[in-house]
């Protein structure tokens, strides 16, 4: 049996990052850890994307589109990262518990 | 087992310890070196999957670029930012959330798993695939437009950082106001010196 060469295991681990992904996002209340379980999400996508272009080797497709969400992943943090920040200027604490600004 | 299947087992388990890591660690710094560890995984997966050019891109954007600002923004909110001010709503909701996320993905894996039973094996690929010279004839060809507008993206995503990151406080700085000699000077006083009069005031 080869591990290697097989898309399944791929599709597998793939899945797996992302519902640990999930998970954290989900559970953890510290905006900083959630935006890193965006992270794990978006880069579990990409090896999907990347697996699959390795099947269809024909075109680079997949290899494109893990590009282009690695371009977009890189704008999210930036910006995420940034709107943090200012929300930590103004409340002093990072944990979503307490971003209830806007609840009616 | 051949060096690719080793290769692909360490991978895979650096991929999958960082990210238990990443969403467990009460230190988020320590949640940020997990990201770095699936990151690393995830890199050396692209390269047994023949993909050169975006091993490079995920080392440099995400290794890079993406955990250091990580670690920036946490060395800058410092160790206020780790403790909850208060836990006013209890975990259960969240933890149910979560579970039941799970739930759904496992079974959405298991039922999808359990086909035919039939394991798709990578047929050949020609030597350039996933090379830099075949993946950037294929975005400057296919995929300028997309190109193009990732650029526009990043640059209004820079600008919007810088926007939304600015610190405001040199907007509202209060008027100075002149009471004695020693607000004449700008910078602080040196505490030896707090209470001492000036020589000018101590000469009327």
């Amino acid at each position: 049996m080869a591990l290697s060469d097989t898309l399944e295991h791929y599709v597998l681990l793939a899945s797996l990052i992302f519902t640990i992904g999930g998970v954290g996002f989900l559970v953890r209340r510290n905006v900083l850890v959630q935006l890193m379980s965006i992270e794990l999400m978006l880069n579990s996508v990409n090896l999907l994307l990347v697996a699959f272009n390795r099947v269809h080797g024909a075109t680079m497709g997949g290899q494109m589109f893990a590009f282009f969400i690695i371009a977009v992943a890189a704008a999210e943090v930036a910006v995420g990262l940034a709107i943090i920040l200012s929300y930590y200027r103004l409340k002093s604490t990072v944990y979503t518990d307490e971003a209830d600004l806007m609840r009616h | 087992m051949s060096a690719g299947d080793l290769l692909f087992a360490l991978c895979a388990v650096a991929c999958l310890a960082g990210a238990i890591i990443t969403i467990t660690a009460q230190n988020p710094i320590r949640g940020a070196m997990g990201l770095l560890t699936t990151i690393f995984g995830i890199a050396g997966l692209f390269l047994i999957l023949q993909a050169e050019f975006l091993t490079a891109i995920q080392l440099i954007v995400y290794a890079g670029a993406v955990v250091v600002l990580f670690v920036f923004v946490l060395m800058l909110l410092g160790a206020d930012a780790r403790a909850p001010a208060r836990s006013g709503r209890s975990g259960a909701s969240r933890a149910f959330g979560g579970g039941l996320f799970a739930l759904i993905s496992i079974f959405a894996l298991i039922s999808v798993g359990s086909g035919d039973g039939k394991l798709t094996k990578f047929g050949p690929v020609a030597e350039s695939h996933g090379s830099v010279e075949a993946v950037g004839r294929e975005m400057f060809t296919k995929g300028i437009f997309a190109f193009e507008l990732a650029s526009a993206l990043l640059i209004v995503a820079v600008i919007g950082a810088i926007a939304v990151a600015r610190s405001r406080q040199g907007a509202v700085r209060p008027k100075r106001t002149i009471r004695s000699p020693r607000d004449l000077f700008a910078g602080p006083v040196h505490p030896r010196d707090a209470g001492r009069p000036l020589p000018s005031e101590g000469a009327e």
